[in-house]
């Protein structure tokens, strides 16, 4: 069982040497970590909510409340995007400082990160409910990477010079675009907030984030880092706060230039509009899906199988990408699915801190029920429900691996994000209905192709319309590669270099000289 | 080379030299062709389809050359002081600018490793093509003593950034700060035989380098003269892919307009940084007519100025010359300038009993043609001509088979796009000197070089392009 867990989920292109036990020895996990931080993290400095406010975060696990948080609105919104404002102005030491010296600190915000990585993980598991081993092995290694990667791309984001027509010389500034607010989710909170902040500060942006209220926890302890490290103040600023009372403010700002958003389409549609009636802000969305996962009949079963598996029930359901509409071509349909069933009734159920467990609790009370309410929504409209279905424990958020075959198109299950531990297979005949199937949808988020044929390989991934397609693997992920969505599921494209285009304003300098010659 | 550092047969070894005061600092083993045959095999090996080295993530090499990067930082005092003892460099510009350019470099490079990207290219029939850009295999380096550490890390950088395997030979005059990185190779767990590093001398280890059948490129910077044998050697042998960084004699037109305080202290330092021992010396000074005058009597009243001694000394601005031989060739080069008629405003006689010292030399009224301002001195001298305009400032600053950096000071616009766009130069500085930086491309035009270093640039130099294209059964787009 874990051994399966830590050879599928590093997300990793090559697999480890000999040793199952590739992320070398865990360290026993504290279950009750030590919040250190509560408060808004502004100018460098903790404060209190303007208005007092505070809220709680629960533990998944239990249903109880760890601690209370302060609460950002309005008034702290505008605090924070004055001093990132401020942090932003001509002249200050953050436009100031050189660009190798950016990535010099995004560096050593790494190193932090890295040196205090068994506690961010407690933290993490404690606030989210997603394993410790996995927190631990998965999502801090994939932090610090991600900010060592775009720490390298600081002084390397270069404009170019042009021969335009003319006695003129021309050239391109890559200049950051000002104060961009940030609103992450709570599937991955420190992943997601090293993909934001770190190319936002590689060229040179202030940033004020809006962390989700499930799991405020792990990125205000990364604030406290970003302090000891030596960014200036104003920098980053990181508000814990409700959608529509701080997200909303934020979206809407007449004084923000860029807002990224991660979450729901729904909210993305809001996003969007928010910014056409302020100040036509640019808008960045990572959001839903519905990803086909296509299984040819010359595919390797036993791999096919267990990446099926991976890609819907990992971090419980709770990704974006997950293959939740998993097509397995006829001839091998019925095996596949009594191997999927077998597979998902193994998969270990429990406290996340117990180094066993594959599948922790849901993240909280509402996507609880929205995941129950498709469960039954499955079973009305006719899916064949092979296991699972129900809750998993008396206590906490726990659902149990379900699994549905024999699912239509036109089904809710089949249509809608379920964002759950529910998987969904689909019997299909040829190539080119498979495909049509597949991009029927309005999301456009990630696909996955198995087969040992070349030439189905590249005829199912240049057909299928998604922001990224895996072949004979499933939610790989590296920072040097974009990822983003097609159609309802984004727009722009998150890590590798395109990620730095959604932080930059191109200038374009032309001067006029006395006579050019080339 | 993995498994030690010891020659192996003969065991010969040679001295390094303190040049302050002549004495030797130690003895160090020297490379012959046998052990450059045994490093260029433990160099292949590494470089094995299939080897630690080929199959280790991108990002990893990245790692790897951060943790060089710290652990020199760790050891920069000590990096410091050995390489001004062997270099004669002063120790407080070297503990600033070279160590600091030194890890800056491997930063820099370090950073770039897993962003090296092909493309994926919309060709014209079925067919779906990439390029890949692949390291390409066991490259050989030969650096100079000008800049021992930063050499190497000029070098290294974006060799391994790219993938590639390493055998580099540092200059005899100056072994010590490369052997002791080589040890820092080492710690910070580069694989074996990644990178390889054989002190010896140049015509049998580097000539061993340049003609050997089994390194895929070789770097050189140094003279232009030793720059001809090796692009020679690498066409009689194996067609070896060549990059070359060689001398200069780089023009620095002063306009009447430009601040001249900043000009002649720019010019000053132009000139004597490192004892005038740089590639990029700005060693002829063109200084617009009406403000010639001035401009020498400023330029020697510094000179005069310039403090010469100890090089632990805090307060040493200039150092000794590397060599006897060096000192030696820089004095015939002053007698030659003297004899040719160029005034000597100051300077000219070697300095104190011990070391390969040398007075901060000017000549004023230098004839384009004199030897002094035709040949390259690699010496505190500097020369001041004058001219009175820009088409024949241009002209005259162009005319040199070398092309590496060149600069002018105004503060005119009109006049600073024209002499950028007209200079025959892989670098113009404007209101500024020897302003480098590990992001900007450097090499040079004509007889100053092939290839550019520092910079995405730098990293082509080091990369295959491998394209691929596969039949699809059909493309759209």
């Amino acid at each position: 069982m874990i051994r399966t867990v830590f050879s599928r989920s590093l997300p990793r292109l090559s697999r480890p040497p000999a040793c199952h036990y590739s992320a070398g020895a865990i360290p026993e996990p504290c279950s009750q970590p030590e919040v250190h931080y509560d408060k808004l993290f502004i100018n460098n400095q903790w404060e209190d909510a303007a208005s007092g406010k505070t809220f709680p975060t629960i533990n998944p696990a239990t249903g109880e409340v760890i601690c209370q948080v302060a609460e950002a609105d309005v008034a702290d919104v505008d605090k924070a995007v004055k001093a990132a404002r401020d942090a932003f102005r001509w002249g200050s030491p953050w436009r100031r400082m050189d660009a190798s010296h950016r990535g010099l600190l995004i560096n050593r915000l790494a190193d932090a990160i890295e040196r205090d990585s068994a506690y961010l993980a407690e933290l993490e598991t404690l606030d989210n409910g997603k394993p410790y081993a996995i927190s631990y092995t998965v999502d801090l290694p994939t932090v610090v990477k991600c900010f060592r990667y775009y720490a390298g791309w600081a002084d390397k984001w270069e404009g170019k010079t042009i021969p335009i027509d003319g006695d003129y010389f021309c050239y391109t500034r890559h200049e950051p675009i000002g104060v961009c607010g940030q609103i992450i989710p709570w599937n991955f909170p420190l992943l997601m907030q090293a993909w934001k902040i770190a190319p936002a500060l590689a060229t040179g942006n202030t940033v004020v984030m809006k962390v989700a209220e499930q799991t405020p926890l792990t990125a205000l302890y990364v604030a406290s880092l970003i302090k000891e490290v030596g960014f200036p103040e104003g920098v980053v600023n990181i508000l814990q706060g409700m959608g529509p009372s701080a997200g909303a403010a934020l979206a809407r700002h007449m004084d923000v230039d860029k807002l990224a958003f991660t979450g729901s389409t729904e909210v993305g549609h809001l996003i969007q509009q928010a910014s056409g009636s302020s100040n036509l802000k640019k808008v960045t969305l990572e959001l839903g899906g519905k990803s086909p996962n296509i299984i040819l009949s010359d595919a390797n079963m036993e791999d096919a199988v267990e990446q099926a598996h991976f890609g819907l029930f990992f971090n419980q359901g709770q990704c974006c990408c997950a293959g939740s509409r998993t097509f397995v071509q006829a001839d091998i349909y019925d095996e596949f699915v009594e191997r999927s069933v077998e597979r998902a009734r193994r998969r270990v159920v429990g406290n996340p801190f117990d180094l066993k467990t594959e599948q922790g609790p849901q993240v909280d009370q509402e996507q609880f029920n929205k995941i129950l309410g498709y469960i039954s929504s499955g079973k009305r409209e006719g899916a064949k429900l092979m296991c699972g279905g129900g809750v998993a424990a008396d206590r906490g958020y726990f659902i149990q691996p379900t699994v549905f075959g024999d699912v239509q198109d036109n089904m809710t299950i089949a249509r809608e994000e379920i964002f759950g531990p529910v998987m969904q297979i689909m019997k299909f005949k040829t190539l080119e209905e498979v495909v049509t199937r597949a991009n029927d949808t309005k999301y456009g988020l990630a696909a996955a192709v198995f087969t040992k044929d070349i030439d189905k390989a590249s005829y199912v991934s240049n057909g299928l319309r998604a922001g990224t397609v895996w072949v004979n693997c499933y939610d790989v992920f590296a920072s040097q590669a974009p990822f983003g969505g097609y159609k309802s599921s984004g727009n722009g494209r998150e890590l590798g270099e395109y990620g730095l285009d959604n932080y930059t304003e191109v200038k374009t300098v032309i001067t006029k000289v006395p006579q050019k010659n080339s | 080379i993995p498994g030690g550092c010891l020659t192996e047969d003969l065991g010969k070894v040679f001295p390094a030299y303190n040049p302050a005061t002549g004495e030797q600092i130690c003895e160090v083993q020297e490379a012959d062709k046998a052990d450059v045959d045994k490093a260029v095999q433990s160099a292949r090996v590494a470089f094995s389809l299939g080897s630690v080295w080929r199959r280790m993530d991108a990002s990893e090499r990245g790692r790897l050359l951060s943790k060089l990067a710290d652990l020199v930082e760790r050891d920069s005092v000590y990096l410091a002081t050995i390489e001004s003892l062997n270099s004669g460099k002063p120790f407080l510009p070297t503990l600033f600018l070279d160590l600091q350019g030194t890890i800056k470099t491997l930063r820099y490079f370090a950073g770039y490793a897993d962003k090296i990207h092909g493309t994926s290219i919309p060709m014209d029939g079925d067919y779906l093509t990439f390029t890949r850009y692949e390291p390409i295999g066991v490259c050989g380096q030969i650096i100079p003593w000008n800049f021992p550490l930063m050499m190497t890390a000029w070098k290294l950088g974006p060799a391994i950034a790219c993938g590639n395997t390493v055998v580099l030979k540092p200059a005899e005059e100056t072994p010590l700060t490369c052997l002791y990185m080589a040890a820092l190779v080492k710690e910070a767990g580069f694989p074996p035989g990644v990178i390889n590093i054989l002190p010896g001398f140049g015509p049998t280890a580097g000539a061993a380098i340049a003609s050997h059948m089994g390194i895929d490129k070789v770097a050189f910077t140094g003279s232009t003269e030793v720059g001809k044998l090796i692009q020679e050697a690498a066409g009689k042998s194996n067609l070896k892919r060549v990059t070359l960084e060689l001398g200069g004699k780089s023009p620095n037109i002063i306009f009447a307009d430009a601040d001249l305080d900043l000009a002649v202290e720019q010019a000053h330092q132009g000139v004597f940084f490192n004892a005038g021992q740089c590639c990029t010396a700005g060693s002829r000074i063109f200084v617009e007519e009406p403000i010639y005058d001035e401009f020498v009597r400023r330029s020697v009243e510094r000179a005069k100025r310039r403090i010469v001694g100890n090089p632990f000394d805090p307060t040493t601005e200039q150092g000794p010359q590397i060599s006897r031989e060096q000192q030696n060739r820089v004095l015939g080069f002053i007698q030659s300038g003297i004899s040719e008629g160029a005034k000597m405003e100051c300077g000219g006689k070697a300095l104190g009993l011990k070391g390969f010292f040398i007075e901060p030399t000017v000549f004023s009224n230098v004839k384009d043609d004199m030897r002094i301002a035709r040949e390259e001195i690699f010496g505190p001298v500097q020369l001041i001509m004058t001219f009175k305009t820009i088409e024949e400032v241009i002209e005259r600053a162009n005319n040199t088979d070398y092309g590496l950096v060149a600069a002018v000071f105004t503060n005119n616009i009109n006049k600073a796009m024209t002499i950028t766009t007209a200079m025959q130069a892989g670098t113009v500085w404007i209101n500024c000197f020897n302003a480098l930086s590990t992001q900007c491309p450097f090499g040079g035009y004509k007889m100053s070089g092939n290839g550019r270093e520092l910079g995405e640039s730098g990293l082509k130099e080091y990369s295959e392009v491998k394209t691929i294209t596969m039949k699809m059964v059909t493309k759209n787009s």
